[in-house]
């Protein structure tokens, strides 16, 4: 089938989306940019075609009219996909470290690091099913954040008792780590992935026909998803080995995406990883107006990041503990150098940690209404879109500012708001073909 | 890191290399000559009158320039901060204060003697004030200041003539004089201007050229060329009336051919935008910048930086029959001496005049002169002209406050989106 692809390839995490001839979304991928911009968008196009090989599962499972079933099977299936991509990765992991343990590092240790290993992995293993288990709550959803806390974890522990460096092991996987990252998975281990997954929850007692839903999926698996057009977009845009109509400007395509989402949207604000951009799109997406920040990228979503490291916090609880403060503090600097001084100076004036993250959201949205009124104000309706869009704290702050500053205005804002740049993109290489 | 492609140069660029190169020597060879340096501005630069006294024109602006696209002036710029200026300092003042901290070579490789005046012949931007006080500082030397009323109800008056004549005839030429040793020659000066206005009148055909299409010229990154002679060191020079004459042949001949601008990678073949820039350029990533113009099909056809010595596309010519009126008047109508609803009525001009696709204005960090009141500028010529405005932030000589992924981000996004606009609802998802 001919599908469209938009990529876009942000300083923090590469996006893709994949749109069907009807320009129906079927499939979203994400993953982190590794500062290897090819490898980024190989990896999260394979995710938008697993994304939409689900989607078309789902929609051949609803067309034999059992959609509430199908949907209860979807979600153990997706789960359970994620379970085997993980193991898979492991087991790839746990021979690349194999292969690490050499050099005059290690010289006469080397089968007692090996037996670490062996243990460690094994702890692993079996902790995956409980991490993809049903209800389980994951930080993060990359491999990388997964398998590399629990193995820091678990490899510490184990070098305790086995009275070997910690070092050793953090080393061995650092390294094969990133070589792993820098591996893409084939057409080939994603079918075996579902059909393994497929297996496996069938094998759960499943009451549905099973002969029906195995065919199900061979049918959509034998699907070709084809690259018919892919548009490229972000930051790392030129490095895409795209010819030069491929690529688009990220400004042009959170416009569009902002448009597609909710048409009604005259004024887009976006706030990446080190972008802070606002938009003015006309009645039909076009771009009117824009204006972002200069090179300097205080207040932007990678400000959160280094905030969340000085705090020792996943990014994705900074929101919730800012929802927590009495009070905001007053933030005067949002410089990304400065950001773990400033917690430290309010620290140590006594101030707690929710009223200063409370602050921090707050300075972070006063920095991108002054890029807004820059770009010529807010207009109704108004669409906020990037990673810092999940963050209630955040889309707080926006709302009362929005407010104070021009009135009652619709502020849309839509949960794959992250997606919004590979929307535009795909849009660009459905238009490009029709 | 590898050298730069050897750039495509015109035989005008090669002309104007060597006059540059010829006025360097004079000038550190002064001490064998005997010559007199006067230091200056390229704003209400008086070269006219420097030359009546036989003195040498040095120009710490174009220096800091030269020092700039020489890959020198970051260097400069962190010694002076060693001496106390502060970061937000125009850098142009850091990356000469920093120059002669390290021995003040000339781009011959030469010392630069200390100059024998300093002249301060245009007050519209303050910083220069300052600039030549710390200058006076340093040299020690005799400073005569022209004060230049600023236009702030959009027009001069003969009172601002007469105030700027008098300040030229009680303080300027005595002390030029003093200095010199020689008596002021009214007639010399009017066979000066003459010259002066043949250069003119040539200068305004060749960026009046941009006219065209395509544009045989690029009126920003080439137009820096072009103008080099009259706002620098050449005015009421013959070398100058050459310059310009080998310099029309060479734009005749593109016209001709229907050939696009000379850049430093060959012709520019596509002309896709036709744009009109406000504001300074960058000078330390010069070529990289021009690049992310040229290679997007992007030409410029007029700007507000190639008129920052003089706006002579607006009428103005010095005048050999009124000579120390036409330097008040010149002085006077600088660029930024003009007020802002007078450059925005110059920049909706110039959209219409030259058929613009719309109006970039590159906003120099460290240069209030230019910059104070640009977004508002921008957002009354977008308003008037219905032509879609970009705004993006470099710096002048600051290597650190250049991000070139940031600045091709922004313009890629502009001249995408004037495409976008160009084809209209069809296109539109």
């Amino acid at each position: 089938m001919r599908c469209f692809i938009g990529i876009d390839l942000g300083s923090t995490t590469t996006k893709s989306v994949l749109m069907d001839e009807n320009m129906k979304v079927l499939g979203r991928g994400i993953t982190g940019s590794r500062s290897n911009y090819d490898i980024a968008a190989a990896v999260t196009k394979q995710e938008a075609k697993i994304g939409t090989r689900f989607t078309l599962f789902r929609d051949r499972l609803a067309s034999n009219g059992k959609a509430q079933d199908a949907e209860h099977l979807i979600g153990d299936l997706e789960r359970t996909f994620r379970l085997e991509q993980f193991l898979y990765m492991l087991s790839e992991l746990e021979s690349t470290c194999d292969g690490f343990v050499s050099g005059p590092r290690v010289v006469g240790k080397e089968s007692i690091i090996r037996e670490a290993l062996d243990t460690v992995f094994k702890n692993l293993r079996a902790e995956a099913i409980g991490i993809y288990g049903p209800n389980a709550a994951r930080k993060s959803d990359f491999f990388r954040d997964i398998a590399g806390s629990r193995y820091m974890a678990l490899a510490e522990d184990v070098a305790k008792k086995a009275d070997l460096n910690f070092d050793l092991l953090v080393n061995i996987y650092d390294k094969s780590i990133n070589e792993i990252e820098n591996r893409m998975s084939s057409d080939d281990d994603v079918s075996k992935w579902f059909v393994k997954a497929l297996d496996r929850v069938l094998a759960d007692g499943s009451t549905l026909n099973k002969e029906n839903i195995t065919s199900a999926m061979n049918d959509t698996l034998s699907i070709p998803l084809d690259e018919t057009y892919v548009v490229g977009t972000g930051y790392g845009r030129v490095r895409l080995p795209f010819p030069k109509e491929h690529i688009r400007s990220e400004i042009l395509c959170h416009g569009l995406g902002a448009h597609m989402m909710f048409p009604g949207t005259r004024t887009v604000l976006d706030i990446g990883g080190q972008d802070t951009k606002g938009i003015q799109v006309d009645e039909n997406g076009i771009v009117e107006n824009f204006q972002m920040n200069d090179r300097c990228a205080a207040g932007c979503g990678r400000y959160l990041g280094y905030i969340a490291n000085e705090m020792n916090m996943g990014l994705h609880e900074l929101g919730p503990m800012a929802m927590k403060a009495n009070k905001v503090s007053r933030i005067n600097s949002t410089c990304t150098v400065f950001a773990g001084a400033e917690l430290r100076d309010r620290l140590s004036l006594g101030e707690k940690r929710e009223d200063i993250l409370a602050g921090l959201h707050r300075a972070i949205i006063l920095r991108a209404m002054s890029i807004l009124s820059r770009a010529g104000g807010i207009r109704d309706e108004f669409t906020f879109t990037g990673g810092v869009a999940k963050n209630e704290a955040a889309v707080r702050e926006l709302n009362k500012l929005v407010e104070e500053n021009y009135g009652k205005l619709k502020i849309n804002i839509d949960p794959d708001s992250i997606y919004t740049g590979a929307l535009g993109g795909a849009t660009f290489a459905h238009r490009a073909c029709n | 890191m590898s050298a730069e492609k050897e750039a495509v140069k015109d035989e005008s660029m090669l002309l104007q290399k060597a006059m540059i190169s010829r006025n360097y020597d004079a000038i550190t060879s002064k001490h064998e000559t005997g010559r007199k340096v006067v230091s200056t501005f390229v704003p209400g630069n008086l070269n006219e009158l420097v030359m009546c006294f036989d003195m040498l024109n040095n120009l710490p602006e174009i220096n800091a320039i030269q020092a700039g696209m020489r890959k020198l002036s970051g260097g400069y710029i962190m010694e002076a901060e060693k001496g106390g200026h502060s970061e937000d300092v125009c850098t142009y003042v850091k990356a000469d204060i920093g120059q002669m901290a390290r021995g003040n070579i000339a781009p011959n490789g030469k010392p630069f003697p200390d100059p024998d005046i300093l002249l301060l012949s245009y007050t519209g931007c303050y910083t220069f004030m300052k600039w030549f006080e710390l200058l006076r500082e340093q040299y020690k030397c005799p400073t005569v200041m022209v004060h230049v009323p600023y236009q702030g109800d959009g027009h001069t008056t003969q009172n601002m003539r007469d105030y700027i004549v008098k300040q030229l005839k009680e303080e300027v030429i005595p002390t030029f004089e003093r200095i010199s040793g020689k008596k002021f020659d009214i007639d010399l000066l009017r066979e000066l201007m003459t010259r002066s206005a043949k250069a003119e009148d040539d200068l305004v055909w060749v960026i009046e050229t941009a006219k065209h299409k395509p544009s045989p010229i690029d009126a920003y990154f080439g137009a820096v060329y072009y103008v080099g002679p009259i706002f620098s060191a050449f005015r009421g020079t013959q070398e100058a009336v050459d310059y310009y004459k080998v310099l029309k042949k060479e734009i005749q001949y593109r016209i001709d051919n229907k050939m696009g601008p000379i850049t430093p990678e060959g012709e520019m073949k596509e002309q896709k935008y036709r744009i009109v820039v406000e504001g300074p350029p960058n000078w330390t990533n010069y070529r990289e910048f021009w690049k992310m113009f040229y290679d997007e099909g992007a030409v410029v056809v007029a700007s507000s930086y190639s008129k920052v010595g003089g706006t002579y596309d607006m009428g103005f010519r010095h005048d050999p029959k009124n000579p120390l009126e036409s330097l008040a008047d010149y002085c006077l109508g600088c660029y930024t001496n003009r007020n802002l609803p007078t450059r925005v009525d110059i920049l909706e001009k110039y959209i219409n005049d030259y058929e613009a696709d719309g109006l970039l204005t590159n906003s120099i960090k460290s240069c209030n002169s230019f910059s104070a009141g640009q977004l508002m500028m921008m957002r009354e010529v977008e308003k008037r002209t219905g032509k879609p405005g970009a705004f993006i932030e470099t710096d002048l000589v600051d290597p650190r406050y250049f991000s070139a992924a940031n600045v091709k981000n922004r313009l890629e996004s502009y001249f995408q989106m004037i495409e976008q606009k160009r084809r209209g609802v069809k296109s539109a998802a």
